[in-house]
């Protein structure tokens, strides 16, 4: 069986001008993802992260290699029918919240897909308020986007695509212009959204500590993908990651001190809890 | 200026329950329309009467405080100055009631005038009470896509207007709130906005002006990335989650008016004395 979505030795190149031909961004990309997984990718900015994020749902057209989702192969050449259909399966939301909604209504902004896509008027009231009540924000239905704080509106835009009722979300760096406040509630729907209703999650970010909430971590730097596994085995060698010019969870960057100061502690430690156990324990002994 | 920004509210829409606020967009739209025309048949003291009874109790049915409708006169001020000495001055008749040098005034004068006056604070009261002040901006904007369907048949983009419009009320208050911000970076730079003679104070604009073009575009594009995300492609084969139905109150609305027009011409044929 193949998978959720899978990229083939894809590479990318915006087109340039007369001097420079063309700039490349991606090359030689290998990735798979299978439904209902929860994968961050981490890098730089300009590494060519949120150029491989528009090349999942054809807002960009590979310059070699392939994309499929579902088993379907991406291409230009496909219907406008067809290139709907790859958007209603994967749906993205971007960094500021004010540059993606549409309309002066809350829940007539939530609305704005599933028209699009000529629902059904009861239907489309029904995804409405199902998702306003995922994001948690019905009661806020009526309201105007600009009474409403950065979170507040970035889960209204995440309550668009919700409707949309797509399979996989990908959040293109949809924390970074957040308070931490706002941080904490967009994430606390994103993982709602994977644990709970088993949409597919692809997260762009610079965050470490929402990296660890992924089941796959991918870091990619200059256009290629440098490394690849479970959060436990990327953040493991925090010397490799600042190499990078990215940094790692706080807790995983305490242990690493602690270990060079001679302490008998694990690598790869990344969650708080598990972090405060272990420190328990060693201050015990 | 940044609070002179913040006044324009634009729709100035007074959220409430009235009779007037539950009719259909649409409907407003045309009984707008019928009130404006009847507003220009009235002619005579008994007409104007009535238009001044049935803007009045339009007034009153809305819910809208008579302050507020006031408060809008004052953006008329200068139209009704103009248009009242315009007519005293330069209106001839018979009844000649003041003269001084060459400045004559006629009686016709100021009772034209007056009508003159009257009609034009009630055209926008009665526009403002019936379009902007009870119907919210994605009603109207939806109302008016309804209205000007047909015209698709000769190819005029409706959607694309409606779908334009709707995007700009959406981006006042954030391109609002950004001139605000850029003029306060301006600010601490030294840009001084509030001395010199017009020309000077028109130059210091630019450096608000062009980041707030340059950041409009940029928010442009990233919506039109959003928007192609969220499955937008034009306006076939779009639905909408609110349909709007003809109830009973829009017909009676409907009724009303054309009584309404119907009364004006009525009593234009009736002459006191």
């Amino acid at each position: 069986m193949s998978k959720f979505i899978e990229i083939k030795n894809l590479s990318f190149s915006y087109p340039g001008d007369s001097q420079n031909p063309c700039v490349p961004v991606l090359h030689d990309i290998n990735l798979e993802i299978d439904k209902g997984e929860f994968v961050a990718i981490l890098g730089r900015n300009g590494s060519g992260k949120s150029t491989l994020a528009k090349l999942l749902n054809l807002i960009l057209v590979p310059s070699s290699g392939t994309v499929s989702v579902g088993g379907k192969l991406l291409s230009s050449d496909m219907s406008e029918e067809e290139i709907i259909e790859v958007r209603k399966c994967i749906g993205m939301v971007f960094q500021n919240p004010d540059n993606q909604l549409v309309a002066t209504v809350v829940e007539e902004d939530i609305a704005f897909g599933p028209e699009n896509l000529g629902v059904e008027p009861e239907e489309i009231r029904r995804r409405v308020d199902q998702a306003l009540e995922i994001v948690g924000m019905t009661e806020f239905a009526k309201h105007s986007p600009h009474q409403l704080s950065g979170g507040q509106k970035q889960r209204i835009a995440i309550a668009g695509i919700i409707a949309i009722m797509p399979e996989c979300i990908v959040f293109d760096e949809s924390t970074a212009m957040l308070d931490p406040h706002g941080r904490k509630e967009v994430m606390r729907t994103i993982e709602t959204l994977n644990r709970e209703k088993g949409i597919t999650v692809i997260t762009i970010t610079h965050n470490m500590e929402e990296a660890v909430c992924a089941d796959k971590v991918v870091v990619i730097d200059h256009g290629t993908i440098v490394k690849q596994g479970s959060p436990k085995e990327v953040f493991s060698r925090p010397e490799e990651l600042w190499g990078l010019g990215l940094s790692v969870p706080q807790v995983t960057e305490l242990f690493d001190m602690l270990r060079c100061l001679g302490a008998e502690l694990p690598e790869g430690v990344i969650s708080e809890e598990e972090g405060a156990q272990l420190l328990f324990e060693l201050l015990r002994s | 200026m940044a609070v002179l920004l913040r006044d324009i509210t634009l729709g100035q829409f007074f959220p409430g329950n009235s009779l007037l606020h539950k009719t259909d967009p649409r409907y407003k739209i045309i009984i707008a329309m019928v009130y404006i025309v009847s507003l220009f048949l009235a002619k005579g003291v008994l007409s104007y009467a009535l238009v001044l009874v049935f803007t009045f109790a339009m007034i009153i049915f809305s819910g809208i405080p008579l302050r507020i409708v006031v408060r809008g006169f004052k953006a008329l001020m200068f139209i009704i100055a103009f248009t009242a000495i315009l007519n005293i001055f330069w209106t001839k008749g018979e009844n000649l009631i003041f003269e001084y040098k060459f400045i004559k005034i006629y009686a016709e004068g100021v009772t034209y005038a007056v009508f003159m006056i009257l009609r034009l604070l009630c055209l926008l009261t009665g526009s403002s009470v019936l379009i902007s002040y009870t119907t919210s901006p994605i009603a109207l904007t939806y109302g008016i896509e309804k209205l000007l369907a047909p015209l698709n048949l000769i190819k005029v983009p409706v959607h694309e207007f409606s779908m334009m419009m709707t995007i700009a009320l959406r981006f006042i208050p954030t391109l609002i709130e950004e001139t605000d911000k850029i003029m306060s970076a301006q600010k601490a730079r030294g840009a001084d906005f509030t001395s010199g003679g017009i020309i000077k104070r028109a130059k210091a604009l630019i450096p608000i002006l062009i980041p707030l073009f340059v950041s409009a575009f940029r928010r442009a594009d990233e919506l039109a990335v959003a928007m192609e995300c969220r499955c937008y492609n034009g306006g076939k084969g779009r639905s909408k989650m609110t349909k709007l139905k003809t109830k009973p109150l829009d017909i009676i609305m409907l009724l009303v008016f054309s009584a309404f027009t119907a009364g004006i011409i009525l009593l234009n044929g009736i002459t006191l004395f």
